[in-house]
């Protein structure tokens, strides 16, 4: 190891040293009474760090003894954790307030379990990215059942705790198998190793790895603990949970099949292939029986998580620069969506049933009609941002000579547009008028409105992230 | 049969017998003793492989404590585990054919194993360590050098475990009083305590 | 290989004359000892209740919180002792990297000392 090895990783360092410091500057200083300002300095590192790693210079860079990279699609990745973990962490402040819930470890925990992500989708070695799974997933873990007088809660996290574990075990005989077949856990090696005629024993290593990484993006039929987990948690962490870990563990997926298994496209092209028409179909027909609105997002994640590994099988660089413009579309989507859930409370107390919305416009026309926008773009609904995201990852399935897939993604897509479109319904011709509280936290209406507003200004160029996301595929499968 | 062969059968037959009855026994507290057998059987055949470290890590961290934790765990739910296991009976054909499913895969990677071309694998841990005088050394020779990255990760998920830990179940209580040794070394008598005259047949 | 596996043989005998022993002396029980069993002398009790709860109980969750803590400074002790085998041959790269790894776990323990988690009240 060099010195130089630690400046590729400095961000991470400065990040894992900010955790540290706060937890003594927490525990020595005023305890709980420093937790509103720890929450809005862990988002401002959060941001700073983003933007140093946005604008850090282009290359790629291979350090730790060919563990850790930095190259154009672990920067992508990067920014996009970032900012949304900021992003939820501004948006979370005064629902855990309401509910006694904040203390001055929860934004510590975020930015270690940001650390974890970051070395997830820098992995290039099978270890790493076990350790920087279990970094972010420990962390994830104990946020979910923060709120840890509620069985509800509690019960989240246990749950996403042992079906957690169960996916790490997975993953982990799958990577020895794969250590078994090539004689070397770093991904370079693998790719070397792994070319043309795959053995069965390689292959059946090669299904475990992508099974463990199914249940981390929530792919059916590996998305059982979604729902409850979504359910559970407290609001502003199952925001977190469908945000940055979402683009984190796709990274980290897209960075292991390109980087390890790039030699053997066929061999997991299928694989993902059924992943995505399972996802996306279960997250339409499931999702339309749910009357709790983060039941309701959990399916939606389960939906969006299918479209976004449809671009991945397509096995080309542009489908991961599709995947990569798809979950950064989905994690606007999602801010904007659980600043409004967040938003959405009766005396006081949050409310989660989608009937509370009824006509919902006539109460706060402005939050309606971004509600609306969100929801037609989470449907693909042109000329909504997201339709746009949904028709480079079909066309990447179409030039992928996936054409099935993309068919069966277009009619996955018109039966999930149903329950978007019932919100959007109940909140303009619902029955009686909603008792939803007015006004609520400038920040949740803010992100709401940014969100929105992104939907449908970004039509014009996507806010340019197409330039840095045909770089970051063009890094890892050009 | 060399005394090899059969230590080495002795510990596998108890390995998987350990994780058997660990499933089946109707006490919690017995499939913990179960565990430990298994844990223990475990490391009898880390040593075969040469992988002393291993093996009393084994028995340190797994046997030493992490079957304790269990222990409490185990008494600190107060589960009805007669229940528990009546569940388990429903699911038992799936859960059956999910370990044959996964029992056939193992044989097949096995019957037909092999590796990439030109990849040897190192039978024992020393030789993929680069030498050493025993395996401790070996390790020891890589982890923190070779192995930085990783080295530096397990320290932070361990910081995270504790926070966890103590996040999730640590309660401050008011209500109890507690010694504060230094409060306690620099009391002053001078403001602790004042001396009055009360005079007879009046109060303060 | 060999070698090292004749180190561990007398740790083989004796395990196998420790579980021998123990089989004899229980099957001995079986065997020899008379078996006349009658309900009285089955029940938990000659004269008084049968026990009318389970003895387990519910642990207080801060005996979780202590092992906890002795499992995470355990695996810490774990990856010292490497450490301490290989010191002559260390480079100065491994030698900062347990103290950085160290100074992870220290500022651990000064948060868990600061919590209170290590009182008993």
């Amino acid at each position: 190891m060099q010195s130089g090895d630690l400046s590729i990783a400095l961000p991470e360092i400065i990040l894992s040293l900010f955790a540290m410091g706060g937890l003594l500057v927490g525990a020595y200083g005023g305890k709980d009474k420093l937790a509103s300002l720890m929450l809005w300095v862990t988002a401002a590192v959060l941001v700073a760090l983003a933007a140093w790693i946005g604008f850090q210079g282009a290359g790629t860079a291979t350090v730790f003894n060919g563990m850790f990279t930095d190259d154009a699609f672990a920067r992508f990745a990067k920014v996009t954790v970032l900012l949304s973990a900021a992003a939820v962490l501004l948006m979370s402040e005064s629902y855990m307030i309401k509910r006694d819930l904040l203390r001055f470890e929860y934004p510590l925990l975020i930015a270690l379990a940001s650390v974890g992500m970051m070395v997830m989708v820098s992995a290039s070695d099978l270890i790493a990215l076990y350790m920087g799974l279990e970094l972010q997933s420990l962390a994830l873990y104990v946020v979910a059942s923060l709120r840890r007088d509620s069985v509800k809660s509690t019960e989240a996290g246990l749950k996403y705790f042992v079906l957690g574990a169960l996916s790490s075990g997975l993953l982990l005989y799958g990577a020895s198998l794969v250590y078994g077949f090539s004689g070397t856990t770093e991904f370079a090696g693998i790719i070397q190793a792994a070319q043309g005629e795959t053995p069965v024993g390689m292959l059946i290593g090669l299904s475990f790895v992508i099974a463990g990484l199914a249940f981390k993006v929530s792919a059916a039929p590996f998305h059982m603990w979604t729902p409850d987990v979504y359910e559970g948690a407290p609001t502003p962490i199952t925001a977190f949970f469908a945000t940055a870990p979402k683009m984190a563990a796709m990274g980290l997926f897209a960075r292991v099949v390109h980087d390890a298994f790039g030699g053997v496209i066929g061999d997991w092209q299928q694989i993902v292939a059924a992943l995505a028409v399972a996802s996306m179909f279960l997250g339409a027909v499931a999702a339309i029986g749910q009357r709790n609105i983060k039941r309701l997002m959990a399916y939606s994640s389960i939906a969006h998580m299918g479209f976004a590994l449809m671009g991945l099988a397509s096995g080309t660089a542009q489908g991961v620069e599709s995947m990569l413009i798809y979950m950064a579309i989905y994690v606007t989507m999602n801010i904007g969506t659980f600043a409004f859930i967040l938003s959405m409370e009766k005396d006081g107390s949050p409310v989660l049933t989608i009937d509370a919305l009824s006509l919902y416009s006539k109460r706060d026309p402005a939050k309606a009609l971004a509600v609306l926008v969100l929801m037609f773009s989470l449907a693909g609904v042109p000329p909504m941002v997201g339709f746009f995201g949904k028709y480079s990852v079909l066309l990447a399935a179409v030039d992928g000579g996936l054409a099935w897939l993309a068919i069966l993604g277009v009619t996955a897509s018109v039966i999930g547009a149903f329950y978007y479109l019932r919100i959007v319904f109940i909140m303009y011709f619902g029955a009686d008028e909603s008792e939803l509280d007015k006004g609520g936290s400038g920040i949740l209406w803010g992100f709401l409105m940014a969100s929105a507003a992104a939907m449908v200004f970004g039509v014009f160029n996507l806010f340019g992230i197409e330039g840095p996301a045909a770089a970051a595929a063009a890094a890892l499968a050009g | 049969m060399s005394a090899q062969i059969f230590a080495f059968y002795l510990f596998a037959v108890s390995c998987v017998a350990g994780g058997l009855f660990t499933v089946i026994a109707r006490n919690p507290v017995h499939s913990v003793l179960w565990l430990i057998l298994s844990f223990l059987s475990a490391a009898g055949l880390f040593v075969l492989l040469g992988a002393e470290f291993v093996a009393m890590l084994l028995i340190i961290v797994y046997v030493g404590a992490v079957a304790v934790l269990f222990l409490f765990v185990v008494m600190m739910l107060d589960v009805d585990f007669a229940e528990l296991k009546a569940e388990m009976a429903r699911y038992l054909p799936l859960a059956l054919l999910i370990g044959v499913v996964i029992l056939m895969q193992l044989a097949m990677a096995f019957g037909v194993w092999e590796t990439a071309e030109g990849v040897t694998l190192a039978d024992r841990p020393d030789a993929i360590a680069g030498g050493g005088d025993h395996n401790t050394d070996a390790l020891g020779r890589i982890l923190y050098d070779k192995y930085f990255l990783l080295f530096q990760l397990s320290g932070l998920i361990l910081l995270v475990a504790m926070v966890g830990a103590i996040v999730l179940t640590l309660r401050h209580r008011d209500y109890v009083k507690r010694q504060d040794v230094l409060a306690q070394m620099y009391r002053d008598p001078a403001e602790a305590m004042e001396l009055k005259d009360i005079k007879p047949g009046q109060g303060l | 290989m060999d070698d090292l596996l004749r180190e561990y043989l007398p740790i083989l005998v004796f395990l196998g004359i420790a579980t021998g022993l123990g089989l004899v002396l229980i099957l001995a029980a079986l065997i020899v000892a008379p078996n006349d069993a009658d309900p009285e002398k089955l029940s938990a009790y000659e004269c008084g209740f049968n026990a009318f709860d389970d003895a387990r109980m519910k642990f207080d969750v801060r005996f979780y919180l202590v092992s906890i803590l002795f499992i995470i400074f355990d695996l810490e002790i774990a990856f010292l002792f490497p450490w301490a085998v290989a010191f002559g041959d260390l480079s100065d790269v491994a030698f900062w990297s347990m103290m950085a790894f160290l100074a992870v776990l220290t500022a651990g323990f000064a948060y868990e000392w600061k919590k209170g988690a290590m009182d008993w009240e």
